[in-house]
């Protein structure tokens, strides 16, 4: 994997049906850290992650990496559900990039990322022989066999028990440690145990507030002092801007 | 239970058939009792066999080259919107012709062998195989579009690897639809003009009053159909067990 770039987002603007949802959004993402952006829903979060992975065009603005090289075929992204192919075997789903680019797949590393998040022994199974929890590594390693210096995550552990959410975030942290992560989530908690910087997205049109640096290293524990503070901050900011 | 159940529901039928036609005293040319048809059967075995094998290849390779054919035009209308919109407009026109006018047609044109009545059976699987397929290709998960356009994906292996796939279950569909109604062309095109087949054996037993022999070609079509239709859903059952609306 190549060093990670920071991402500079430049005076987006994105309407939905004549609304705008933001205007002159403009933000610079760090390189190699990540980065957390919490907000009501409806607010654009997804939309902004779409545009940044270049799957919608803003109406305005621009998306660049910090070492100006093209972004297209360096942003990994993770959507809301684990989107794994029901017809395929964990194996397959983790190697689907390379099939998709009609490259030979790397089955041993793929075995071993399989490995490495907790499933060796089960590349043959199919998703629906799978727990949710089991689901969401294979997609966490199938995030990590395209090696992507940028990955982009919109709420992927929102379907998730309490206990298994915590696990894989512990895991997420880990392997996505060094890369340019943006994390979209409504949940506080997980923003503030992930997190090198935290983002609040609000308002009509939405803007952002001023980024929140976190002290220390991710994953942090969940009764850490300050964990516990920021979730509290971030509780308020967000209860400020939801609809009463 | 579940395996005897269609044996103890077919049992019950020929019970209640059997005792109608005793207690009615029904003439039996109207309506033969199940002893006659169960004669004919065993009388006319030979006959009844062989008939059986030309409906069966009518059926099987209708159900073949429709599912293909099928198959392969739905492919096209999704890769190709300029086919889509030169295409549909022809398989909806197809679709409102009657297959019982357009029988003795293909009959006049292809001969009273095999070809007419395995064109007839294409012409009625072709549609529900089509329409059913490109409705499951078009339909594919949003997110899995998304996956596909961030792995670099063009559209296709997209289509090779993701829509393909996602849409068997509605293949799968399509297929069964075309089981069920594959026959219906088949006994159509030998009604219209044939030289063998269980519909030749029929309009012949009918012209000549054998009813209980009509009733036993009804019954082996009925027997063929079935089966067909449960070996197919068995089969698509266990090769999309990935699919929870195939089950």
């Amino acid at each position: 994997m190549s060093a990670p770039p920071g991402l500079i987002l430049s005076n987006l603007a994105l309407d939905f049906a004549g609304r705008a949802v933001f205007e002159n959004l403009s933000l610079l993402i760090p390189a190699g850290k990540c980065t957390a952006l919490l907000g009501p829903s409806g607010v654009g979060k997804t939309s902004l992650l779409r545009i940044i992975a270049g799957l919608e065009l803003p109406v305005a603005g621009s998306v660049a990496a910090t070492d100006g090289a093209p972004l297209p075929g360096r942003i990994a992204y993770m959507a809301q559900h684990d989107l794994l192919l029901p017809w395929a075997s964990a194996l397959a789903n983790v190697t689907i990039g390379a099939k998709l680019r009609r490259e030979k797949p790397d089955f041993e590393r793929a075995a071993a990322l399989l490995a490495r998040t907790g499933l060796a022994g089960r590349e043959c199974a199919l998703p629906h022989e799978l727990s949710g929890g089991m689901k969401s590594r294979v997609a966490l390693a199938r995030t990590l066999y395209e090696d992507r210096p940028i990955v982009l995550m919109d709420e992927p552990f929102s379907a998730l028990d309490a206990i298994t959410r915590a696990r894989i975030q512990e895991l997420a942290a880990e392997l996505f440690a060094g890369r340019t992560v943006l994390l979209i989530t409504h949940d506080p908690q997980e923003a503030a145990r992930l997190a090198h910087n935290l983002l609040v997205l609000a308002g009509d049109p939405a803007r952002l507030a001023a980024p929140l640096a976190m002290a220390g290293e991710p994953p942090r524990a969940t009764d850490d002092p300050i964990l516990l503070q920021t979730q509290g901050r971030l509780l308020r900011a967000l209860s400020a801007e939801a609809p009463s | 239970m579940r395996v005897l159940r269609p044996f103890i529901t077919c049992a019950g039928f020929i019970a209640a058939w059997w005792a109608f036609t005793r207690l009615t005293a029904i003439p039996s040319f109207l309506l033969p009792g199940p002893p006659a048809v169960a004669a004919a059967l065993w009388d006319q075995r030979t006959l009844l066999f062989w008939n059986s094998l030309t409906t069966l290849t009518e059926i099987l390779l209708g159900l073949l080259i429709g599912t293909a054919l099928g198959a392969t035009a739905a492919l096209a209308i999704t890769a190709s919107a300029t086919l889509q919109r030169w295409l549909m407009p022809i398989l909806v026109l197809s679709q409102s012709i009657p297959v019982f006018a357009l029988a003795p047609l293909l009959v006049l044109w292809l001969g009273f062998g095999l070809p007419s009545k395995i064109t007839l059976a294409v012409v009625i699987i072709f549609f529900p195989v089509t329409a059913n397929f490109s409705d499951g290709l078009r339909r594919t998960t949003p997110g899995w579009h998304d996956l596909a356009q961030t792995m670099g994906a063009g559209p296709l292996a997209t289509l090779l690897h993701i829509r393909l796939p996602a849409a068997l279950p509605a293949l799968a569909s399509g297929l069964r639809v075309a089981t069920a109604i594959a026959p219906i062309g088949a006994i159509l095109g030998e009604w219209a003009g044939a030289s063998s087949g269980l519909g030749y054996v029929m309009i012949n037993a009918n012209a000549r009053i054998q009813t209980d022999l009509m009733f036993a070609a009804l019954a082996i079509l009925v027997t063929i159909s079935v089966t067909l239709y449960s070996v197919i859903d068995h089969s698509l059952r266990r090769l999309l067990a990935w699919a929870p609306e195939a089950a």
